[in-house]
């Protein structure tokens, strides 16, 4: 490592700044809402549930906080037979 | 006309009570009369910063519930007369405050004082929201750090919401005062600098306070920091930002940090190219 990297190893200032602009984005957008993706989960669980018998213990929820674009991703085993039927 | 200011944060240890205490004796020194409200019922610190630890009589608890006068409760700084301190109660806790009983309290120091500056307790709960209730301006604190920066973000929310000025369909006039500064890091790039936290924040900038050992020889010997050490540059800060207050222009150079040495400067220069 030179002289010059030595001083510039630690810049991590800008890191900072940047992971708190993406956040705070999103933490204003929600505001008294952060509880946003568990409603939407439920609804949406709910909505599925009138349909197919669903495993509580067998759901996935994914969110995913990017940039631009964020997913809720929910994963949900469906039953051998309701799969067959449908 | 008195003004009610809160000293606020969301996070700990970022320096409220240290601010607090500085900012009010700048201001009883400036000639306004002034009271310090520890609003940290079962944490007080404040009395211990002020070094009127052993004079704490009654307290915030007693008077909002009726068990004491007011004029029992305040404790008069033995060095500014102008300067008081009304205690937080250091054995209940802070569902022993209630609204109305605040409400009260406030009331009757807007009539004795020009400044009621509250000292708000970290978080988020009620200790916090019933410091900033009756707020007509908020001080609020933060570190060039990234916790610290969003717990602030989440208060302006709050200054925004969860007010009386707020209710009232008002703007709360909010200030930015950046502690534990360091501007020599700041400048090699390895601390957000006040420019970083000021766009993310997004509210005026009252003062900055480096990080300075004058503010724990301060608290050892409690004594606020403007008053033990005037000609420190952490007390010019507070002065600066005392005076903004006031409706007052200090010159710049009190509101923004020295750059760093002759070294760091050197280094800053190269690093940040």
């Amino acid at each position: 490592m030179n002289l010059f990297g030595l001083f510039n190893r630690n810049r991590s200032a800008p890191a900072a700044r940047e992971r708190l602009q993406l956040l705070l984005a999103h933490e204003r957008a929600l505001a008294d809402r952060t509880d946003l993706a568990a409603v939407l989960q439920q609804e949406i669980l709910a909505v599925i549930a009138r349909h197919i018998p669903i495993d509580r213990d067998k759901v996935m929820v994914k969110l995913e906080r990017g940039a631009h674009v964020s997913t809720l991703a929910i994963d949900i085993e469906m039953p051998e037979e309701s799969a067959a039927a449908g | 006309m008195s003004k009610v200011l809160v000293v606020t944060s969301g996070k700990g240890g970022v320096g409220k009570t240290t601010s607090s205490a500085a900012l009010g004796a700048a201001l009883a020194q400036a000639g306004q009369n002034v009271v310090l409200v520890d609003f940290d019922v079962g944490l007080r610190n404040l009395d211990l910063v002020m070094g009127a630890e052993r004079r704490v009589v009654f307290d915030l608890v007693n008077v909002v519930q009726g068990d004491a006068k007011l004029p029992q409760a305040l404790i008069r700084d033995k060095r500014l007369e102008t300067l008081h301190l009304l205690p937080a109660s250091q054995t209940r806790d802070k569902d022993a405050l209630t609204a109305e009983g605040v409400e009260r309290v406030i009331y009757e120091l807007r009539e004795r004082f020009d400044w009621i500056v509250c000292d708000s307790p970290a978080g988020i709960e009620k200790g916090a929201t019933l410091a900033m209730r009756h707020a007509d301006a908020a001080v609020v604190v933060a570190n060039p750090e990234v916790s610290s920066v969003r717990d602030s973000d989440r208060i302006i929310g709050m200054l925004d919401s969860k007010t009386r000025l707020a209710e009232q369909g008002e703007t709360m006039e909010k200030h930015l005062l950046v502690t534990r500064y360091d501007p020599a890091r700041a400048s090699r790039g390895e601390m957000m600098k006040v420019e970083d936290v000021l766009e993310i924040l997004a509210i005026p900038l009252l003062a900055v306070v480096a990080e300075s050992r004058d503010v724990l020889t301060a608290s050892n010997v409690g004594c606020p920091v403007t008053l033990h050490n005037p000609h420190s540059a952490v007390s010019r800060a507070y002065d600066a930002a005392a005076r903004r207050l006031m409706g007052q222009s200090p010159p710049l150079e009190d509101v923004l940090p020295k750059r760093g040495g002759l070294f760091s400067r050197l280094f800053g220069r190269r690093t940040a190219a």
